[in-house]
């Protein structure tokens, strides 16, 4: 090769191609997702938990996404009802689909684990209520404040065992520990969305279905 | 056009030759050691990080007091201090040093680059604090604040491509080597993906989608195609020998430049967004084959009966080593977007394995063999101990092999476990804890070599080294090499 301008708009052209490919044309494809009835967009405490979620990376060891059946085993797993479909994520800026399984999947974690406690105690530490779970401990999330001090609006985690605060002292919540469990909980994906392909509603705009 | 013929005894054009190359050695100094210094700095530090996050995965309570010493931002301080501090500035550093020479003149604009580095290093030092302090875009390796840190990555890289587009209109050779392909295209890719993954508008599975074309470009547009670039020059520079075909080359270059960028989807085989797309990054996933053989032939049948040069070379061990791993990641990489076997290595070690094949094997073994060959050409000394470098080259080979394997052994194990609905999701996670601690030894193995490359780059730059007359592995029967002109350090 001889010409740098040959050289440049050829690579312009080809990054330019996959650009169309997979940013541009889905872009306007999915520019008319239907929002699922029974999705609710999320509340300001569940939006700020889902900050907390981003800030300390809990997309590298959880996925949110079911694959389809036929696929895999994630709902024989339990971790679901139905393959998620682009429908199911039109209120997630920025995705959370993740890549990776260390932990289990989170997309329906508030239909399987809906306790509050549970999710708390939880993040406390995990391994309170799941011995073998290799799960970092949140324990910034809380403070361990004297028992007199805790006021009667402080959520209070009872931390049984080895885990638990010295005598005297109480484990509380902080505003972030409960933003990100009513995060945590409101994560379910378990509607039915299933339709034919190409249908429509009746202002004429496309359902959601299972295999878009 | 290789530039470097074998040399022979001197004679005018051999001399002039020379000349050029010293000229343009000596325009690059500043911002190369500039570029290689900031490099070797953010290697530590991915490094320290690195290691804490590796700890923590079968050690959960350690360190756990603090949000900024948790996990999720220790392995994401380590992917960024990696990828954007040492791969980044090692390959600008190469770039600004090979580019003058392939086209036979002095690096223009020196300072420009200069000021591009240090910006480049600034978005870095803030992208990365902000990361510890929980400020975090979310996705995947886009992590570095959108409007704190990554401008200044733009503007930086953009500064460096200046003084290398300018440099090369000043170009005083007509034809253009395959690594100026690799390298000048690289600095067009990069701002264009880093923009498109930083647009802020996109939302759900869109997100997903841009945030998969980024990230599998960032590897295959900026990470492997300078990598490679480095590779076609030092390949055939230490063995005093063309490579084994052009047009394969040229094949190799372009179908990479299509193929490669069409790869992202394969990260979500399975996943929410429509099936066609996640289809054509398979398909173009398959077509790797193409580069990846073309690329392959060339560098490895380029080496063919000259496997004994490795013995006497650092540069070549790093180099072709690198671009074994290239081949073999290449192949994985095919394997893996399969769905059948997707299905398995999927949300797995097995990607973590594979990930660190590629930037580790592949592209930080070619910048090591790299600043082997380029430092001594800088700071006219010659590297003043064999045998660190030999302790350099087998810490990290031997903890990459025990890193690679340990991880990819227990990925295929955890996915088996996760596929089968009888076995309890606690054995996934069981299965994959000899791995993890496998992994923390072969970390600390990769952090005694750094630490032994880091001292011996001290050593060189400090100017604490005794200059050398012969070269460093002289002691190992030189195969290749006549008589040097004299007072030419090549």
């Amino acid at each position: 090769m001889m010409r740098v301008w040959l050289l440049l708009l050829g690579a312009l052209a080809t990054v330019g191609f996959a650009f169309i490919v997979l940013v541009a044309v889905p872009g306007v494809m999915l520019q008319d997702v239907p929002r699922p009835a029974q999705l609710q967009p999320y509340t300001a405490e569940q939006a700020r938990g889902r900050e907390v979620y981003i800030a300390n990376g809990c997309v590298y060891c959880h996925s949110q996404q079911i694959r389809d059946p036929a696929f895999t085993t994630d709902v024989q797993r339990g971790w679901g009802n139905r393959a998620t479909v682009p429908a199911d994520y039109v209120y997630d800026r920025p995705h959370l689909l993740g890549t990776m399984r260390t932990g289990p999947d989170l997309i329906n974690v508030g239909q399987r684990l809906p306790d509050e406690g549970w999710q708390l105690l939880h993040l406390y530490n995990p391994r309170t209520v799941v011995p073998w779970s290799i799960m970092p401990a949140y324990p910034y999330l809380f403070a361990v404040r004297d028992s007199a001090s805790v006021g009667p609006d402080a959520r209070v985690i009872a931390v049984p065992g080895k885990y638990a605060p010295p005598p005297g002292r109480v484990v509380v919540a902080t505003p972030d520990a409960m933003a990100l469990a009513a995060y945590l909980i409101s994560l379910k994906r378990d509607y039915p969305v299933t339709a034919p392909a190409g249908a429509r509603d009746s202002a004429g705009r496309r359902v959601a279905h299972t295999m878009p | 056009m290789i530039t470097s013929a074998r040399p022979t005894p001197a004679g005018a054009h051999e001399r002039a030759d020379i000349d050029v190359r010293l000229r343009a050695d000596l325009s690059s100094r500043g911002p190369v050691l500039l570029a290689f210094g900031s490099a070797i700095v953010w290697l530590l530090v991915g490094t320290v990080f690195g290691d804490i996050a590796s700890f923590k995965l079968h050690l959960p309570d350690w360190l756990v007091q603090q949000a900024w010493l948790t996990f999720g931002r220790m392995r994401t301080v380590h992917l960024n201090a990696m990828i954007y501090g040492w791969a980044s500035l090692a390959m600008v550093g190469v770039s600004l040093w090979i580019i003058p020479r392939l086209v036979h003149t002095e690096l223009r604009y020196g300072r420009l680059a200069r000021a591009g580095i240090w910006l480049w290093n600034v978005g870095l030092v803030l992208g990365n604090l902000g990361i510890l302090a929980g400020y975090n875009d979310g996705l995947e390796w886009l992590e570095m604040h959108r409007y704190f840190a990554d401008p200044w990555l733009v503007v930086g890289g953009g500064l460096v491509g200046i003084a290398l587009l300018v440099t090369l209109m000043a170009r005083e050779v007509d034809h253009l080597y395959v690594s100026v392909w690799y390298v000048m295209a690289a600095y067009l890719w990069f701002p264009i993906i880093f923009a498109v993954g930083n647009w802020p508008g996109f939302t759900g599975v869109e997100s997903g989608a841009t945030n998969w074309f980024y990230a599998h470009n960032a590897l295959g547009l900026w990470l492997t195609a300078i990598s490679l670039g480095a590779a076609y020059y030092f390949i055939p520079k230490v063995l005093g020998r063309p490579v084994y075909s052009y047009q394969l080359s040229l094949l190799g270059f372009w179908s990479l430049a299509f193929f490669y960028a069409l790869n992202g989807m394969h990260h979500l085989v399975g996943g929410p967004i429509p099936e066609w797309m996640i289809t054509t990054s398979i398909a173009a996933s398959a077509l790797m084959l193409i580069p990846v053989l073309a690329t392959a032939v060339n560098h490895h049948i380029t080496m063919v009966g000259r496997f004994g040069a490795l013995r006497y070379s650092p540069t070549l061990r790093f180099v072709v080593l690198g671009a074994i791993a290239y081949t073999a990641v290449s192949l994985q990489g095919m394997l893996t977007a399969l769905r059948e076997v997707n299905r398995i290595t999927h949300f797995t070690q097995w990607t973590i394995a594979h990930s660190h094949v590629g930037v580790y094997a592949f592209v930080t073994f070619v910048m090591f063999g790299s600043i082997y060959y380029i430092l001594p050409r800088l700071v006219q000394r010659e590297w003043p101990s064999a045998r660190l470098i030999q302790w350099h080259f087998w810490l990290v080979l031997l903890g990459i092999a025990l890193y690679v394997i340990a991880l990819t052994v227990v990925g295929v194990r955890q996915g088996l476990a996760m596929l089968d609905p009888q076995v309890s999701f606690q054995r996934s996670v069981e299965v994959t804890i000899p791995g993890l601690v496998a992994r923390s030894v072969a970390a600390l193995a990769l952090t005694a070599g750094h630490l032994v490359f880091v001292w011996h780059y001290w050593l060189m730059v400090r100017g604490r080294a005794p200059a050398r007359e012969t070269l460093v592995f002289h002691e190992a029967r030189p195969i290749l090499y006549e008589p040097e002109p004299e007072g030419a350090l090549r």
